[in-house]
């Protein structure tokens, strides 16, 4: 018995004493947590974002900043409890530096905290909710989306700019709609005739839509999630709106629903920090390789997933693969990326993407799909609302 | 408020109300006659709508979607009564809840499996695309097509229920099954056939609903839940109830969100109202279904017995 336990150390010892002596011939991969919502009725946004990120990865050899990359895929299903255990496990188990997708901001806030105080790194590749832009922001926590109102600001600033005097304002009734409609506001100078809060399951929106119709206003602002939003636009255009009162939305229109909407999304506005038509040249081979790939238009969130492996293979070259020595990840983090699919990716103090916030309209492609096309840049640079609360420099 | 956008929001209801009725007759029956509960409802609903959806995809014809969405749904209807609620018409109201929750949750997961987590879409059919001009105010056309069809169903199921030989066992069955079975009628195929009709207008709102909404796994719940509300409104077992039931459940919900935030404003402060008034506005029915209860627990149109 003690014979055998004896071997067992003496094994172990001569193992460890050659993995030590042996030069790194190959380098240890990174671990990477890919925690994202992969089912229930976002998961087709976890998946958008997955994608775009395997194809930043694959085109690198699966490697990012020459360092080769582990990625562990898991699904959180929109539970908040679900993602704090998958955190624990990724962290304390798989030992992983870097976190990244993120679906829903309810999740994120979650598991923000437990992952900053474990100093690993957590890249937002889409929610941003207004805590961790604020007092909550943390040093080892980045955001490459954007802040929740983003959109909203600037859907507020493009209806001052079309010179919309009077409008109404729809969201469903709960955080993300209230925030929405905060946004909005905050840049909107017209007169507000009505604001209206929808359930947030209520899936038919007649009695809405007809509210609108009676009160005749220039134009309509509306943000609502998911399925929710092609419901909407549909419901929209079939009382005849669309040709008489234009329709804002913000967040709502992107390959994620275009092929539901065909002809409804015709003539629809939107707007958001990014759209297939950005015109510089990382983005162009972007949506051509995706296209190319999985034979579909990237949506918003495959573009996000694919920024977070840019920014990261950014960061990595940096630092020439080292994560170990935490300031200056963060550091290699914080200076941005000079290629990403915006151009340019700045982080303000608060690690959250400033941003170009563009307008579109809905138009067909060569081979009759609906995708954007660009028609203004209502916020510039723009910076979210609570960075100021945000203790970092 | 101007009377136009009254009745524009009356129409809503209306139209809210004939989408129900579809939905509540069938459960109506089944809970009547054959003392069942069946919460699988909701799925034959959903599994209509998916049915119609994929059809129409498919052929462009919203006639082949109608036939896909009610002959599959009365199929599904027959397949689910001979396989599961055929084991249950003995036993207690708990098992049947038990068995026919498990049917929704397998054929959410059938759906998932078959049509993908994300929803589904249906265009509305071409000739139903435009709008109606209604004293001022366009109203869409298919929202007055749902409203005809259901009126359709609505009128032929009084001709059936109260004109023919099998509306009249059905109402016998409704008033006293074991008596109608005394006298030597096949309630085994009488159930069989409510069950099936009742599925068939399931899948019938679920084509009609399908151009509105996003087809969905799991999109017959909240439908159903509205139904139920209709049911004890209404008064369980008699189709009277569900058509008023249906009606007065459909127009208290969509007034009740069109002008109740509004009026809230005029007596309280505009924030508070903002908060509160989609709120209440959706609890409406259902504090409409509690004062029913209270004053007349058998619903307002109960059948009537004896």
């Amino acid at each position: 018995m003690i014979a055998k336990h004896l071997l067992k150390t003496a094994v172990a010892a001569l193992v460890m004493a050659m993995a030590a002596a042996t030069p790194a011939v190959a380098q240890a991969p990174i671990k990477i947590g890919y925690l994202a919502t992969f089912s229930g009725p976002i998961g087709s946004l976890g998946q958008d974002s997955y994608d775009g990120f395997l194809l930043a990865l694959e085109q690198r050899g699966g490697k990012l900043g020459g360092v080769p990359i582990q990625v562990l895929k898991e699904d959180d299903q929109f539970k908040p409890d679900l993602d704090l255990q998958l955190t624990q496990k990724l962290i304390e188990k798989e030992n992983v530096s870097i976190i990244t997708g993120l679906t829903g901001s309810n999740v994120m806030m979650a598991v923000a905290r437990p992952i900053a105080e474990k100093q690993v790194f957590l890249i937002g590749s889409n929610a941003g909710p207004s805590a961790l832009a604020g007092a909550q922001c943390s040093p080892y926590q980045f955001v490459v989306s954007w802040q929740n109102d983003g959109h909203a600001e600037a859907s507020g600033k493009f209806a001052n700019d079309r010179g919309y005097k009077r409008m109404v304002l729809i969201a469903p009734n709960y955080q993300a709609g209230k925030d929405a409609l905060q946004g909005f506001k905050r840049f909107y100078k017209g007169e507000v005739l009505d604001e209206i809060s929808p359930g947030v399951t209520q899936p038919d929106f007649s009695a809405e839509i007809a509210q609108i119709a009676a009160a005749k206003p220039d134009a309509v602002y509306a943000f609502f999630p998911g399925s929710l939003a092609v419901n909407f636009m549909r419901q929209y255009q079939q009382a005849g709106l669309g040709k008489t009162i234009p329709l804002q939305t913000s967040a709502m229109l992107d390959a994620t629903t275009l092929p539901a909407l065909k002809d409804a999304a015709l003539g629809l506005f939107g707007t958001h920090w990014w759209s297939p038509d950005l015109d510089n040249a990382t983005n162009k081979a972007f949506v051509e390789a995706f296209d190319k790939k999985y034979n579909r238009l990237p949506s918003i969130f495959a573009a996000q997933g694919f920024e977070a492996a840019l920014l990261l293979d950014a960061a990595l070259t940096r630092t020439k693969g080292n994560v170990a020595d935490k300031p200056a990840f963060a550091a290699a983090l914080k200076a941005g990326n000079p290629k990403s699919l915006r151009g340019t990716l700045k982080f303000g103090n608060n690690n959250f993407a400033i941003n170009d916030y563009y307008a579109f309209t809905v138009v067909k492609d060569a081979k009759e799909r609906h995708t954007l096309k660009t028609v203004a840049t209502p916020l510039k640079a723009h910076q979210d609302a609570y960075h100021a609360q945000c203790a970092l420099k | 408020m101007t009377a136009s956008l009254l009745l524009t929001q009356l129409l809503n209801g209306f139209q809210l109300g004939v989408l129900l009725f579809l939905l509540s007759a069938g459960l109506t029956l089944v809970l009547g006659i054959m003392h069942v509960i069946n919460l699988a409802h909701g799925t034959l609903f959903m599994m209509g709508a998916y049915f119609a959806a994929t059809v129409f995809g498919w052929t462009d014809s919203f006639a082949l979607a109608a036939l896909a969405a009610v002959g599959g749904s009365l199929l599904l209807g027959l397949v689910i009564e001979r396989v599961v609620i055929v084991h249950l018409y003995e036993r207690d109201h708990l098992y049947q809840v038990l068995a026919t929750f498990g049917v929704i949750l397998i054929f959410n997961e059938i759906a998932r499996y078959g049509w993908g987590t994300s929803p589904v879409f249906m265009a509305v059919p071409e000739m139903l695309s435009g709008t109606v001009d209604l004293f001022g105010l366009a109203y869409p056309a298919y929202r007055i097509a749902i409203i005809g069809v259901g009126l359709a169903v609505g009128a032929a199921l009084y001709v059936v229920v109260h004109k023919t030989r099998v509306g009249m066992l059905i109402r016998a069955g409704a008033t006293d099954a074991g008596m109608v079975s005394a006298l030597g009628v096949n309630i085994r195929g009488l159930n069989a056939m409510v069950f099936a009709a009742g599925a068939a207008l399931a899948g019938l709102a679920g084509l009609m609903a399908g151009p509105i909404l996003s087809v969905q796994p799991g999109m017959g719940e909240p439908i159903l839940i509205l139904t139920l509300v209709v049911l004890i409104t209404g008064g369980v077992g008699s189709i009277r109830g569900a058509v008023y039931g249906a009606l007065i459940v459909g127009i208290v919900d969509t007034v009740g969100r069109a002008f109740l935030p509004n009026l809230m404003r005029e007596v309280m402060e505009r924030s508070t109202a903002q908060a509160a008034g989609p709120a209440i506005a959706s609890m409406l029915i259902y504090l409409l279904m509690a004062a029913v209860l209270a004053v007349r627990p058998a619903g307002l149109f109960p059948v009537k017995h004896g």
